[in-house]
């Protein structure tokens, strides 16, 4: 799919977005306006942005504890998200999800998740669907590289390359799981390998690089949407903040993350790259910039001006048939 | 003519006919297609380890798929499938398999909707086999439907015979809500009379199956048959005992059991599972809460005792509740 100047510019906005959302909750939680766990995806910006790009709204995507660059990817309004994180009525789930259960339904995407490894045989069902359905559609799933450890990623790959279905599996290999380094607890050099397992196609992206992830998803997602099954893609990306907000990082070189801040932030990598292609100049991501700010802000201030849910909504949303 | 299935062929019956009526239905769970046989002359299909969904595939080709043996990947797809447009119907062979696939039901299947704040549907059926009798021993026996019970999100069905069945997996299939349907291995070779066609059962309502003004015996799946030997017993002794057959677990047809217990003042609860944190222990908690006036006796359980479900015949029948039991527990109340 040919990078237009709009998607340039959609792309930049998604993955500004996305920054400065993560910057603005922890601002919150560490002012005591927020409750709750929050898991921070600044830094791994170029891995939602890049895949979700390629995605329409026959897509569905599930996704993890680090929820909210997914969401902003696929095109879910901050303002929901915002609501819902303050825990308002108005909340895209009402208030009943919070941080690691946020969802939209109406735009793909299948949640956040607070299990490790649950939203990936979500996804492989969302494939699944559209494969019977024949809806033309991508089942993705995101997760990291210590779900690649659980036996869900296991049994869904195997059942995904069986069936052929159209899927793609990104792990976005922070480096991190938790406070333990991958290599502690993952054998293999790259988790892409473990594609090998299932005969399925796989490959490595630069997490950090829009361009790269978008060049390798791309070429995952046109050969499931042609039927010609699911790709295990391996973006290496890191995570700027903890493993949640408040997280002392006491497990983690500074020196490490100051490495992967200075030299390999992806909203820096986009900008240089864009405009010394010349395809978007400086004023025009500021204007972006802008616009997100305000954006943000305004969100916030309606979600804190939004009502609570009433206690009697505890009740209400367990089934259909209620 | 009556027409005489056993429960296994009326529950084909309703997979076929739900497949027929709506495009969305499909079948996965392990061997439920062919197992094997493909279009080899010299091999038949299995249709699942007990030949329960035989047949189907040849009907509903691309929608009757045999997976690889991992249940987590099974029941976690299903959901996914659910949640995006299918009306999938999971095979879980025995239930004793949710120890390996228990986070699809209990975080995602129950929860998605509540999470996501009412935006999300899971019409998802899952078909397990549960209960002693056969002489499976201790992880191919169990009556685990006390978990999904108390799960709140899911609802458990279990039909105690074949007409039953069939109406309570079409209703079952058609919720758009996550459905346990339970196939007690007591219930699933029984035969009986099922009607022909299309039916569906209403999830959460109870039925009397035998009338009788002296004493209440709640009963569900395996223990229908049970309790209704004891009533043929009790009614010589000069005993009339009611018979409620619960069908529903989740929810509970609360309505039932109290109107029961006002008539007859007294309540026996027959559970094929173990005591602890149960139906039997569920059923009497209501009856002391909201029934207490009625009662004429204290209520009494008939349920397997606390340990797992052992091999030998005569330590599984040993275990199981039995007529006898019932009998006894009737006689104890005075």
């Amino acid at each position: 799919m040919q990078l237009t100047r709009d998607r340039l510019l959609d792309a930049y906005r998604k993955m500004r977005m996305i920054r400065c959302f993560e910057e603005k909750l922890q601002e919150l939680v560490l002012a005591g306006k927020m409750a709750g766990f929050l898991h921070l995806y600044a830094g791994e910006e170029a891995v939602a942005a890049g895949v979700c790009a390629h995605l329409d709204a026959r897509d569905w995507v599930a996704s993890t504890h680090r929820g909210h660059g997914h969401c902003i990817a696929k095109g879910v309004g901050v303002a929901g998200m915002m609501a819902e994180l303050f825990g308002r009525k108005t909340g895209l789930c009402k208030g009943k999800g919070g941080s690691m259960h946020i969802a939209d339904m109406d735009r793909g995407m299948l949640g956040a998740n607070g299990i490790v490894g649950a939203g990936i045989p979500l996804a492989t069902g969302a494939a699944l669907t559209a494969q019977i359905k024949k809806t033309g559609g991508v089942g993705v799933a995101f997760f990291g590289d210590g779900a690649s450890n659980q036996g869900q990623f296991h049994e869904s790959l195997n059942m995904a390359q069986n069936w052929k279905l159209p899927a793609l599996y990104v792990v976005e290999n922070n480096g991190w799981g938790e406070f333990t380094p991958t290599e502690f607890v993952v054998p293999v050099a790259d988790i892409a390998e473990r594609a090998r397992s299932y005969a399925m196609a796989s490959a490595i992206a630069d997490g950090m690089d829009f361009f790269d992830v978008y060049e390798k998803a791309g070429e995952a997602i046109e050969r499931a949407r042609r039927g010609e099954g699911p790709t295990l893609l391996e973006c290496k990306t890191y995570r700027f903040h903890g493993h949640y907000v408040g997280d002392t990082l006491a497990y983690r070189p500074k020196q490490q993350a100051e490495e992967w801040k200075q030299q390999r932030d992806p909203l820096d990598r986009f900008e240089r790259r864009v405009v010394e292609a010349g395809l978007l100049d400086g004023d025009d991501l500021r204007r972006l910039d802008g616009e997100v700010a305000a954006e943000l802000d305004a969100a916030v201030r309606a979600a804190e001006a939004a009502p609570f849910p009433d206690p009697s909504d505890v009740l209400t949303d367990v089934y259909v048939s209620e | 003519m009556p027409r005489i299935l056993s429960t296994g062929q009326a529950i084909n019956e309703a997979l076929a006919i739900a497949l027929a009526s709506d495009p969305d239905v499909i079948v996965l769970g392990e061997d439920v297609a062919g197992g094997g046989a493909r279009d080899a002359e010299d091999v038949d299909e299995m249709g699942g380890v007990l030949g329960t969904t035989k047949g189907l595939v040849k009907r509903f080709p691309g929608r009757v798929l045999d997976t690889p043996i991992s249940e987590m990947g099974i029941l976690g797809t299903a959901v996914g499938a659910a949640a995006t447009g299918l009306r999938p119907v999971a095979e879980l062979m025995f239930i004793d398999f949710l120890g390996v696939c228990l986070d699809p039901l209990l975080n995602q299947a129950a929860k998605l909707r509540y999470m996501f704040g009412g935006k999300a549907r899971v019409p998802l059926t899952v078909r397990t086999v549960s209960g002693a009798g056969m002489r499976s021993a201790a992880q191919h026996s169990q009556s685990l439907y006390w978990i999904t019970t108390g799960i709140p999100g899911l609802k458990t069905v279990i039909p105690s015979n074949p007409a039953d069945a069939k109406g309570l997996l079409l209703a079952a299939i058609r919720d758009d809500d996550p459905v346990i349907f339970c196939e007690a291995k007591g219930v699933l070779m029984q035969r009986g009379e099922v009607p022909e066609g299309d039916y569906t059962i209403p999830i959460g309502q109870a039925k009397v199956v035998r009338a009788g003004g002296d004493v209440t015996l709640v009963a569900f799946g395996a223990t229908v048959a049970v309790a209704l030997a004891a009533a043929e017993q009790l009614a010589k002794e000069g005993t009339e005992a009611e018979v409620l057959d619960l069908r529903s677990l989740q929810p509970l047809d609360e309505a039932a059991i109290l109107g029961s217990l006002e008539k007859t003042g007294r309540l026996v609860v027959v559970d094929e599972s173990t005591p602890r944190c149960g139906i039997a222990s569920d059923v009497a908690a209501l009856c002391v809460d909201r029934g207490f006036d009625f009662l004429n006796a204290p209520v009494k359980r008939v349920t397997a005792p606390h340990t797992p479900v052992p091999f030998a015949a005569i330590l599984e029948d040993a275990f199981r509740p039995s007529a006898e039991k019932v009998i006894a527990a009737v006689r104890e109340m005075g």
